[in-house]
């Protein structure tokens, strides 16, 4: 294995120095390090290096729409995008609610080699929300599922939740909610507001989402269960969670990078690159979520990567998916709306985008480390002083429905270290390397 | 709709429309010098003279209809009908003219900025009756033609007649006034422009010379 | 402007232009040869992808009254086509040539992607968008209203004049109305006063942000003596649970919301009653209202071949400086 010496590192942002990276470890820090024969050195000045990211809501489609994207490309992405590791959603097809295809799914993304693929369990079979998937024997098999969700669906019948918050005790594993009471949003299309009202399209009101959290921290404190909200949007899913927090419940929380930065007003040109589950919000919900990812009532952020085929977003609102991408763009928005506005360090993002997930997950044995001589080598590095155009096309992922198509983002992904490996360097994914380890 | 709407009196700035925000308007040939070639008595003189050829020509007033065609050929319409009330018995000025407007059969239509539509007014029927049809200003004459077929549209007049002020010349079709106020040779690079009391406050027809050609509005 | 997809685009001087040529063309629509040569050579399709006999058959009257070609082109939108049927369908439009897209979708916003979408290069006329505009229907609306109740009631000529002062009350199922959307901000722009009156649970949250006012009590509203009453159709369907219940019953609905005669006499000799149609006859609006001289609703559909000719001729017989729209760089347009 490639030796690496990354010279004058910043290591979350703290003070500058050298970090050798060999056989899959943090071999050593310090100042001046020699460089060790046939060792590659990167350069790194003014650039900052952050443990490995972690990524708790991604969508990869594989099992089933492999049009959109596959673990292959999905996990190649998410590498450019500064992450070792991805949690990928099980609303594939098959679904993945059995040990079967839970490990089929954990085999590929080993085989991929580009990050370590931690396939989530359904928390129902076939996301029906009727019955409890086997969630005891996804926990036991080689995928070592600890995370369980519908995502997508809501587990909206309240005797179903507080069963798999009960069983989940057993393994130490934690139900990922998404928020939506379905009967309040039967063919929902976006925020229920001004603008909806205006534009004529069926609104997704915010107190579907609030109430659905609204209930589950109160099962899970009654039943001594640990809760994970999904990409919470609104003011109001804010303020319940950080009560929830002051009682000594044991809820996490998420948001997307979308949700901390974007508006329902883009839905105004009816343009369904900016249609997704939860909708765009109002600029007060784009405030308190902010506020609450930076005082900590928000834990974590989460991309849910959901690429879709170009057929699926090129045409009329109604007619359109739910989703957006997300990987090789997060950490350029939270940069942009949390760190260079003063509101979190590096060491901040470093928690919501590699620690806390990892710890979330219960993968964090292995990611969201220390920086430390040791630990294993999952690492990013990044510059933060680079500037880019989002252009969807030249992106790793295989779809094109990026809502941030023509910005300018701050930040770039200068290399990714998983176990030691290069899997992104100079920039550009290593696809030559990481074809060799299969 | 674009930001160089007509105006309410049919008349259409010459600025091209302005359909983004960006683009900006084509500069207007500039008018080097005007000529005033008939002034307030002269159009006067020949309006009277005018009248008494068409009365001359048809034997009298009765079923001629006067149709100005909007926009100065309204005013210009009635003032004959004035002239031609006061000199022969029986004709009352207001039951022989009316407005013809010709903008819905204009060839020319796609070339220009969209114009707004004027009133047609017709008194009474027009099966059997003489027609004359009164403008300012006679160019190309596909303002001629498009009013013909409206008043095809309309009924059957026994004759359709042409009444106007000016004749520049530049025929386009074979198309000729039977009434003329004045004969104005003119190149192809000069703006006639008729002013009328009614509308303009005074009367002249003025000749103006510019850069470029214009093209047969009338 | 090159598409009418919302009266909420249209300035006060755009709206009263249409008004005024509306009533040019009526003048024309009076005669024995209704026909005008003005849009000879010019294609317009007809793209309904909801049915609407009425208005389809309106705007193919208007064009054909100004000798352009008319194309029918009725496509049932199934969930199951989904968006390939309008992408597909326009660009096959195109090629055919069209100088105008008449199009009726139950998506809202349809109109709006088939204008930004660069997949036709004609004009855009909005004919009906699931709950978000139908501004030619809110035209016709402005000049019913302006023929009887600016100009002492047609004896003067209401042209260049706008509807200022008038009070106009619209009634009914609100939230799911794109006739009340148009109508509300083309009624505002025209100087009108508008009250929205529905029960509660037919008024969209984010009402608050339109230009008019809100009541939930129509003897209220029609104590108030308005100019014009404006009776939206009510499916029968959003009565039931299936339907979302909206309301309990019909019967209550018509207790609290119908026009009937008690109401009609209610209103001010020189108010009239207006309904975009189809109506129930009996739910929101008796027989009698309906019947009633003051009753304006057959004269609507009249007005509505005029002010389809008026929008056609602004949109189509101009020659803009030909500017292709820009196109949407998220969609694909091959």
């Amino acid at each position: 294995m490639t030796t690496y010496l990354l010279r004058d590192v910043s290591p979350l942002g703290g003070e500058r120095t050298d970090v050798l990276l060999a056989d899959g470890l943090i071999a050593a820090i310090g100042a001046g390090l020699e460089a060790p024969q046939d060792a590659v050195v990167v350069e790194g000045a003014g650039l900052v290096l952050l443990p490995g990211l972690v990524d708790l809501h991604t969508h990869l489609r594989e099992p089933g729409r492999e049009d959109a994207e596959t673990i292959a490309s999905g996990t190649r992405a998410a590498a450019a995008g500064g992450f070792t590791a991805v949690h990928a959603m099980a609303n594939t097809t098959p679904t993945q609610d059995t040990a079967g295809v839970v490990e089929q799914v954990w085999h590929l993304g080993r085989r991929a080699g580009w990050v370590d693929v931690f396939p989530v369990g359904a928390v129902t079979v076939g996301l029906a929300g009727e019955r409890l998937a086997e969630l005891g024997a996804m926990a036991d098999s080689e995928a070592r599922v600890r995370v369980f969700s519908d995502d997508g669906k809501c587990v909206h019948d309240p005797v179903v939740m507080r069963r798999a918050l009960e069983y989940v005790k057993a393994f130490d594993g934690v139900v990922a909610q998404h928020a939506q009471e379905p009967r309040l949003t039967e063919g929902s299309q976006m925020h229920e507001g001004v603008v909806s009202a205006e534009l004529g399209l069926a609104g997704w009101p915010a107190v579907a989402e609030e109430a659905v959290i609204a209930r589950d921290v109160l099962l899970a404190e009654h039943v001594g269960s640990r809760l994970h909200v999904c990409h919470l949007s609104t003011a109001g899913s804010v303020e319940i969670v950080r009560w929830a927090k002051s009682r000594g419940i044991d809820v996490t929380a998420e948001v997307t990078p979308h949700h901390l930065v974007l508006t329902d007003e883009l839905a105004r040109g009816y343009d369904p690159i900016y249609k997704v589950n939860p909708p765009l919000r109002t600029q007060a919900d784009v405030d308190a979520v902010r506020e609450g990812l930076a005082d900590g009532t928000i834990d974590i952020v989460a991309t849910d990567h959901a690429p879709h085929p170009r057929e699926d977003k090129d045409c009329e609102w109604a007619a359109a998916a739910f989703g957006m991408t997300g990987l090789e763009t997060a950490l350029s928005v939270v940069q942009e709306t949390m760190v260079d506005t003063g509101r979190m360090t590096w060491a901040d993002v470093a928690r919501v985008l590699s620690t806390a997930p990892a710890r979330i997950g219960r993968v964090d044995d292995r990611h969201g480390r220390p920086v430390a001589v040791g630990e294993p080598a999952n690492l990013t590095l990044v510059d933060p002083a680079a500037r880019r155009v989002v252009r969807p096309e030249a992106q790793a992922t295989k779809s094109v429905n990026s809502p941030f198509r023509g910005r300018e983002l701050p930040g770039a992904v200068v290399a990714t270290f998983l176990r030691g490996r290069a899997t992104v360097l100079d920039g550009v994914p290593c696809d030559d390397d990481v074809a060799a380890t299969r | 709709m674009s930001a160089a709407l007509p105006r309410p009196d049919g008349s259409t700035p010459s600025v091209p429309p302005v359909t983004s925000p960006s683009s900006t308007p084509a500069p207007q040939p500039a008018p080097s010098s005007a000529t005033v070639v008939l002034g307030e008595a002269e159009i006067g003189r020949a309006l009277t003279r005018i009248a008494h050829e068409i009365l001359e020509r048809n034997k009298g007033g009765q079923d001629v209809v006067l149709l100005g065609i909007p926009t100065r050929g309204v005013p210009l319409a009635r003032r004959l009908a004035a002239r031609i009330a006061a000199v022969e018995p029986g004709i009352d000025a207001e039951s022989v003219v009316g407005s013809l407007d010709v903008t819905m059969y204009r060839d020319d239509l796609h070339q220009q900025p969209t114009r707004s539509i004027g009133t047609t007014d017709v008194p009474g029927d027009l099966d059997s009756k003489v027609v004359v049809l009164v403008d300012d200003v006679l160019f190309s004459g596909r303002t001629i033609r498009a009013a013909l077929d409206a008043i095809s549209d309309l009924g059957r007049p026994r004759a359709v007649q042409l009444a106007a002020l000016v004749d520049r010349g530049h025929r386009e079709l074979p198309i000729r006034a039977d009434f003329v106020g004045k004969n104005l040779p003119t190149s192809l690079t000069e703006r006639v422009r008729v002013l009328l009391a009614e509308s303009d406050g005074r009367d002249a027809v003025l000749i103006e010379s510019t850069d470029e050609p214009t093209g047969g509005a009338a | 402007m090159k598409h009418l997809l919302s009266t909420g685009d249209l300035t006060r001087d755009e709206a009263v232009l249409i008004l005024d040529t509306a009533g040019q063309m009526a003048a024309t629509q009076a005669r024995e040869i209704k026909k005008l040569p003005t849009l000879r050579g010019r294609t317009v399709v007809n793209l309904f992808f909801e049915d609407s006999t009425r208005t389809r058959i309106s705007f193919e009257t208007a064009a054909k009254r100004l000798s352009a070609d008319v194309i029918n082109f009725s496509a049932k939108g199934s969930s199951v086509s989904k968006g390939e049927s309008l992408k597909d369908t326009a660009l096959t439009l195109q090629a055919m040539g069209a100088d105008a897209v008449v199009i009726r979708h139950q998506a809202s916003g349809a109109p709006h992607t088939l204008a930004t979408s660069g997949w036709t290069h004609g004009a855009v006329v909005n004919a009906g968008d699931g709950t978000h505009q139908h501004p030619t229907q809110a035209l016709l609306d402005a000049y019913t209203l302006r023929r009887h109740l600016v100009g002492a009631g047609g004896a003067q000529d209401p042209s260049g004049r706008d509807l200022d002062g008038l009070h106009v009350a619209i009634v009914g199922d609100v939230l799911h109305s794109r006739v009340a959307r148009s109508n509300v901000q083309l009624l505002h722009t025209l100087g009108a006063h508008v009250t929205l009156v529905a029960p509660p649970t037919l008024v969209p949250v984010g009402v608050e942000a339109w230009p008019c006012d809100v009541s939930y009590r129509l003897d209220d509203v029609i104590d108030t003596k308005p100019d014009a009453v404006m009776m939206l159709r009510v499916q029968r369907e959003r009565m039931s649970s299936a339907g979302g219940g909206f309301f309990p019953s019909p019967l209550e609905y018509t207790r609290g919301y119908g026009l009937d005669a008690r109401r009609l006499a209610a209103l001010p000799d020189h108010a009239i009653v207006m309904h975009p149609g189809p109506m129930n006859r009996g739910l929101e609006i008796s027989a009698d209202a309906a019947d009633s001289p003051r009753a304006v609703i057959v004269e609507q559909v009249a007005n509505g071949v005029a002010v389809r000719m008026a929008v056609l001729y602004l949109l189509l017989a101009g020659g803009q400086t030909p500017v292709a729209p820009q196109p949407n760089p998220n969609r694909s347009a091959e």
